[in-house]
């Protein structure tokens, strides 16, 4: 099966700052990438790095087959690589079903602005897709609250559920529990999880909290000082004692992550 | 809600054409005019939905209004769909050119960029001789399709059901780019650009849109505002005229196509009365009436049908 | 000594772009303060210029015409504008304007529109539609002759006065307490307020310090103009232009603004007449094409 993320030697210097590099990943479909590290460890870099937020220094990126080193941010996102962002980005002033119709109808119109013109806003079609993708990430019952009313929870379900309107193939995560309590994390990303397994998505996702990156990826890339230290099963990769040292400390279970 | 509007407004166009011209002819005339305005403050409208409001609106009527007066002097083409049709593209190219420039601003720098611009032709206008520089020129009467209807009740109503007939279609037409995806990104927009590019839409392009759909807009405006006054003047291009049209969109608020039509006829009809009755004091009095507004009633007169709908929604969506 | 054409348009261009760049300075001065301090671009700008200009025509008309001496009439003219803006000030910024402080820019911009409008009105409720013509200063500075120029001393006279204007005011912001204070809210009003300085306060005396400066604007052109109704509204489009042009809040800017706007300006006139208006503009979207916050201000600092 071809992979669905490919990044080969990739590099990121800011003048004499080297951010990232040596960056060798190969990502299969469907496989579920939890990226861990400090910060300003690079993890950030390599995310903005595949979504064309970045232009890489050296090295290459292809997405399926295809090279996207480089290309514009807008253009990935239509070839189906998409961010979600650690800050939710959501349109406050709309309410949640807006904020849902407003996305699917921008993917479905196809990035034209003469598309986005002629096309009505609350099609039937768009209606029924903005509807299906709010009952999928369980916010349904908060379609008509407005954006800026919402618990910081629901928000963050929100603007994942924007981020896969287009059904993209791939998903960026950047820190999707930060912000939220620790009984409403597991919670949160069980929803998530269960939500782009069934749109088959496959997602990288970056994250501090170990008890998320153990329980929910299926592989995890450690970054230090720019680059990939460790990159393997995500229970072998935590009990390493360079991994403890550098990033993610002694494990200590909380009280959530025992009853989850 | 969507049908509903649409047919209250249409009831009430229909309603204003028959009734129209067996008002007297003062009236008619007054509001010929402040429809033909009515279609600047559209405009208008749609950009102040996206957060911007330009200053220098005037810049896109008068040069829809020169150019009808240029053509029925020195061509000898006296039709007016000919002539309003040419004013618009001509506004439409020069609000594609403005807007290479103006979709990069925002806030103060916008207002001002696009004042500036008025100004530059305000400049021009007023040093050219052959365009009759600060006197300006006479604006003769158009013909309908050959059609030259005899001066008096005759021209002043055919001239308002055109009038009528623009501001009907781009009523119909602004409505339903309300309700595309451009149009209703408007709040959208001035929320949060940042989502929008990720969603993958260009808001400088989204706003360039809205830029030419107002410049046309406003020519259209221009140009049949000069046959109902019969007379251009570089004052079309000044700030205070672009203000004029801020200071409409400001009262009649945001809200509604409706509020286009309803408040720049409003604005024109105080500003009349105010005129005879308080003759040297007009201005204060809009002025004051602009202050309250902004004070009070920050949304404009239409937010007063608004919040009044909003309430009834909220009952009915609590009753639920 | 007979000149050549060139070099006597060339001198008269340079004279009369230096006086019209005092004036453009005198009259933009105050709004690019009232900008850099309150990020208000205070359409009212154009009523303190007409009140002052009003007000000096008329106080220092009687004046000359009891017979006073003439430098008390000078003096007069600083004094009428001073009290006429702190009035106006005093009552536009402490009645109207803070009660819409915070609020989108664009609204407060509106505010002092409305404003401007209803002032335009009071003026005319006050002095009627006449124009008053203030000549006595113009008189008494007599001629200077030059060359082949003939400059007048009211001219040379306003052009030295803008000069110190401009010295003083950049002096006072780098070097005293208060300019400091001022430099700061510029730069940053939370930082300022979070520093313990009184930032309404700050506010109030730079609105009447503003007010104070567009008056004088007035009253030192009431001399050069027919003063009657709509010379605020010109004024105001002109301000904006070399506030644009110079950078907001920056007074070495406006200075900057001023010249640049008077140069041209004269330049037009005296070699291509048509363009003597849309030069300035010209100019002014250049600037805020290439550099939107103006020549002299720094770009304001990113927030997140």
């Amino acid at each position: 099966m071809n992979a669905i993320l490919t990044a080969r030697d990739l590099e990121k210097a800011f003048g004499s700052l080297v951010a990232a590099r040596d960056i060798n990943v190969v990502v299969p479909p469907l496989q579920t990438v939890g990226i861990i590290g400090a910060n300003g460890a690079g993890k950030t870099t390599f995310v903005n790095m595949i979504t064309g937020h970045l232009r890489p220094s050296k090295g290459s990126i292809h997405f399926e087959d295809r090279d996207i080193t480089g290309l514009p941010s807008r253009m990935i996102t239509r070839l189906g690589i998409t961010l979600s962002f650690q800050v939710a980005q959501i349109f406050p002033s709309l309410t949640v079903f807006d904020n849902m119709c407003a996305a699917t109808a921008i993917a479905r119109a196809g990035g034209g602005l003469l598309a986005t013109a002629l096309t009505p806003l609350h099609a039937p079609d768009t209606l029924a897709e903005a509807e299906a993708a709010l009952e999928l990430f369980r916010i349904a019952q908060y379609r008509n609250l407005l954006a800026a009313t919402l618990p910081q929870g629901v928000r963050k379900l929100l603007d994942i559920a924007m981020a896969v309107a287009g059904s993209p193939r791939l998903l960026l995560l950047d820190e999707p529990t930060s912000g939220i309590s620790i009984e409403e994390k597991f919670g949160l990303m069980d929803v998530v999880m269960s939500a782009l397994k069934a749109r088959r998505i496959t997602v990288l996702f970056v994250e501090h909290d170990m008890d998320i990156v153990e329980r929910y990826a299926d592989r995890v890339l450690a970054f230090y000082d720019g680059a990939v230290i460790a990159d393997g099963d995500p229970v072998e990769t935590l009990e390493n004692p360079r991994i403890q040292e550098l990033i993610s400390g002694p494990k200590l279970k909380t009280e959530a992550a025992r009853r989850a | 809600m969507i049908p509903r509007s649409l047919s209250i407004g249409a009831l009430a166009f229909i309603v204003v054409a028959i009734a129209g011209p067996f008002f007297p002819a003062w009236l008619i005339s007054l509001a010929t005019v402040a429809f033909a305005n009515a279609l600047v403050v559209l405009g208008l409208i749609i950009l102040w939905r996206s957060g911007l409001v330009p200053f220098g609106q005037a810049l896109y009527y008068a040069i829809g209004a020169y150019t009808v007066a240029l053509i029925g002097r020195y061509s000898g083409v006296h039709d007016i769909f000919f002539m309003v049709v040419v004013a618009a593209l001509l506004a439409a190219l020069t609000a594609y050119l403005t807007g290479l420039l103006l979709a990069r601003y925002r806030e103060i720098f916008f207002a001002m960029l696009s004042l500036a611009m008025s100004m530059i032709l305000y400049g021009i206008l007023v040093k050219t001789e052959t365009l009759g520089s600060t006197d300006g020129f006479h604006v003769e009467a158009p013909r309908w399709l050959g059609y030259a209807p005899a001066a008096g009740w005759m021209r002043r109503a055919i001239l308002f059901w055109t009038v009528l007939a623009f501001d009907g279609a781009a009523a119909l037409l602004v409505s339903l780019y309300f309700r595309s995806i451009a149009g209703s990104l408007a709040a959208a927009m001035r929320d949060n650009e940042i989502r929008l590019e990720f969603l993958g839409i260009s808001v400088n392009r989204l706003i360039h849109l809205n830029l030419v759909i107002a410049g046309t807009l406003a020519g259209i405006g221009g140009a049949l505002a000069a046959f109902a006054v019969e007379h251009v003047d570089p004052d079309m291009s000044y700030w205070t005229t672009s203000g004029g049209f801020v200071f409409v969109t400001v009262l009649a608020g945001s809200g509604s196509v409706a509020a286009a039509f309803a408040g720049s006829f409003v604005f024109e009809l105080l500003k009349s009365i105010a005129y005879d009755l308080l003759p040297g004091t007009w201005q204060m009095f809009l002025g004051a009436a602009l202050l309250l507004t902004i004070l009070f009633l920050p949304e404009g007169l239409g937010s007063l049908l608004l919040r009044h709908r909003r309430t009834l929604k909220a009952i009915r969506a609590a009753g639920r | 000594m007979c000149w050549p054409f060139t070099v006597l348009t060339a001198l008269a261009i340079l004279t009369d772009g230096l006086v019209y760049a005092a004036y453009l300075f005198l009259v933009a001065v105050g709004l690019t303060l009232i900008f850099g301090v309150m990020k208000i671009l205070n359409v009212t700008h154009g009523s303190f210029y007409a009140f002052g200009a009003y007000g000096a025509a008329i106080a220092v008309g009687i004046y000359f015409d009891r017979g006073y001496p003439a430098a008390g009439g000078f003096l007069l003219m600083v004094l009428v504008a001073c009290a006429i803006g702190l009035v106006l000030g005093l009552v536009l910024e402490r009645g109207l304007l803070r009660l819409v402080y915070g609020k989108d820019e664009v609204v407060v911009v509106l505010v002092t529109y409305a404003a401007f409008l209803i002032l335009e009105d009071v003026i005319q409720l006050i002095w009627g539609t006449n124009s008053y013509a203030l000549y006595q200063p113009l008189d008494l500075a007599g001629t200077i002759d030059a060359g082949p120029l003939v400059l007048s001393g009211y001219d040379i006279g306003l052009v030295v006065f803008a000069a110190l204007l401009a010295a003083a005011g950049s002096f006072a912001l780098k070097h005293t307490t208060w300019g400091r204070l001022l430099t700061v809210v510029i730069f940053d009003r939370e930082l300022a307020a979070s520093f313990g300085i009184n930032v309404s306060l700050v506010y109030t005396v730079t609105f009447v310090l503003g007010a104070m400066l567009g008056a004088l604007g007035g009253a030192a052109m009431a001399p050069k103009i027919s003063v009657t109704l709509g010379i605020g509204v010109e004024v105001i489009v002109l301000a904006f232009a070399v506030v644009a042009i110079g950078g907001m809040g920056s007074v070495g800017g406006a200075f900057i603004g001023a010249l640049i706007v008077g140069m041209c300006r004269a330049a037009a006139v005296h070699l291509v007449p048509q363009v003597e208006l849309f030069v300035i503009y010209a100019v002014m979207a250049l600037v805020l094409v290439f550099r939107p916050q103006g020549l002299f201000t720094r770009a304001q600092p990113r927030k997140i």
